[in-house]
């Protein structure tokens, strides 16, 4: 479920006349030079809806595309919410460096841009636009989009194929820079959502305590861009 | 001051290195020669363009500032950086971009900075051109393989005589040298290494950069320390339009 914030907002719109409905174009960057994106939502959607709180503890469906990068759970809830979803518009992974256009629309009711995928390799790292008002003046509008860190899963990055909900693990890079046989960090879920405090990774591809490469994998944000064109 | 406008998003976290600005601008008439004559109007716009470099110990390469149309880039994500570009970002030498930009047409103003400036300092150029659409900036992290701070194509379209606007500016990775961060490769301080080498052994297209890992932090080959280290934002431009 997502969790509901408070409309203070509604009073001041019914008094500025009616928002019109827009079409817009999402145009989503991955900055990163190594790090992949699993499968994108892109979503419009009521102000009140948020798919996640900084700070907050994360929904089962933040959860799960944070962790392996199914967004099925989410697309759920948003259409259950009457949201509007393009769901995958890149039609798989979004690697470093490309970009994948979306077309929504926005209603009266559905105002806001959301955008989520699970950052690989990472355990439960995901680049993310949270509940962001799109503008109803006709322009071209960039965001920058930072890494959070669903905080459900230790940050171990060890590469292993995956793992259960909760369970440390990364279930693959495929931009195909990882080494293997890392011990992994000794850490604990962190228990809330957050932002990203970035990957460590090592300069051991035979082992380490990570499987990630410190002089590939690291980012500093913004990871990616997002160039809205509401029409 | 419609240029300056920063539209921020409902969700002050995703602004945390302070560069998620949104800014919407709408096209002006200003320039457009309303007199009703043929006569072609030449226009000139004059800016003063002003660096600063933010990063405790990355001396940053001169500058180099272009006024140019919408369809001049610099560089873009994801795509191979200029032979130009690979030359700044790898040994700090603006000389090379600068010439192939001047060449454009589409470049109606550019100049090269001759001086680093470093942790702390501020750089100023000037440019002053046929009126155009956008000014791009450039400049290398002199103690690292090929990292460089840039903006590219910030509309000054509508920013109007005597206004400035001011943006926070991120570090990108040509991706043409490999980050091996060893002395012999970094031509700064740091390292006192080779600049500019034709051979492009990393990914070869341009990323936002991940940061130095350094010596420190058990890349025991690094000539970097902890000191090199960033983060988002490394510079603040600022663009005030003088004429």
């Amino acid at each position: 479920m997502f969790i509901k914030v408070l409309k203070t907002v509604a009073l001041a719109s019914l008094l500025t006349g009616v928002t019109q409905a827009a079409e817009i174009e999402v145009k989503i960057i991955n900055n990163t030079g190594a790090s992949t994106f699993t499968p994108l939502l892109v979503t419009t959607h009521a102000h009140s809806t948020q798919l996640y709180t900084v700070g907050s503890e994360a929904s089962v469906a933040l959860q799960t595309m944070a962790e392996g990068g199914n967004i099925a759970l989410l697309v759920s809830d948003l259409n259950s919410e009457e949201a509007t979803v393009v769901a995958n518009p890149n039609e798989g992974l979004l690697f470093a460096g490309k970009s994948t256009t979306a077309t929504l629309s926005t209603t009266a009711t559905n105002d806001s841009l959301s955008i989520v995928a699970m950052i690989l390799p990472t355990n439960d790292g995901f680049v993310a636009l949270n509940n962001w008002k799109v503008p109803t003046e006709p322009g071209v509008y960039r965001v920058n989009l930072n890494a959070y860190d669903a905080g459900t899963e230790a940050n171990d990055e060890v590469i292993n194929g995956g793992a259960p909900l909760g369970t440390a693990g990364i279930p693959a890079d495929p931009s195909g820079n990882a080494g293997e046989n890392a011990t992994g960090f000794d850490t604990e879920a962190e228990g809330f959502v957050h932002v990203h405090r970035g990957v460590l990774g090592d300069t051991d591809p035979e082992g380490g305590k990570s499987d990630l490469d410190a002089t590939k994998h690291r980012w500093l944000n913004p990871v990616a861009t997002a160039i809205i064109t509401v029409k | 001051m419609a240029a300056g406008l920063i539209l921020s998003g409902c969700d002050n976290s995703n602004n945390i290195a302070g560069i998620n600005t949104a800014t919407g601008t709408a096209p002006t008439a200003e320039n457009v020669n309303v007199a009703g004559t043929n006569e072609p109007v030449v226009e000139t716009q004059s800016y003063k363009i002003s660096v600063k470099n933010l990063t405790l110990a990355q001396p940053m390469s001169p500058l180099l500032v272009a006024y140019h149309s919408k369809e001049v880039r610099l560089y873009t994500i994801g795509q191979p950086a200029s032979l130009g570009l690979e030359m700044l970002a790898e040994s700090g030498d603006n000389a090379s971009l600068l010439a192939t930009l001047s060449e454009k047409t589409e470049v109606t103003a550019s100049q090269g900075g001759s001086g680093v400036f470093g942790p702390g300092k501020m750089t100023e150029l000037t440019l002053n051109g046929t009126v155009s659409d956008c000014i791009s900036v450039v400049s290398m992290l002199v103690n690292t393989n090929d990292a460089f701070i840039a903006a590219s194509c910030v509309d000054v379209s509508s920013l109007a005589k005597g206004a400035s606007m001011t943006l926070q500016l991120p570090v990108y990775d040509a991706g043409t040298e490999k980050n091996d961060e060893e002395a012999s490769s970094i031509p700064g301080p740091a390292g006192g290494g080779e600049g500019f080498n034709e051979a492009r052994d990393d990914r070869d297209f341009v990323a936002s950069h991940g940061g130095v890992v350094t010596a420190d932090d058990g890349f025991i080959t690094s000539a970097l320390t902890q000191t090199h280290k960033w983060s988002n934002p490394a510079a603040l431009l600022t663009i005030e339009r003088t004429n």
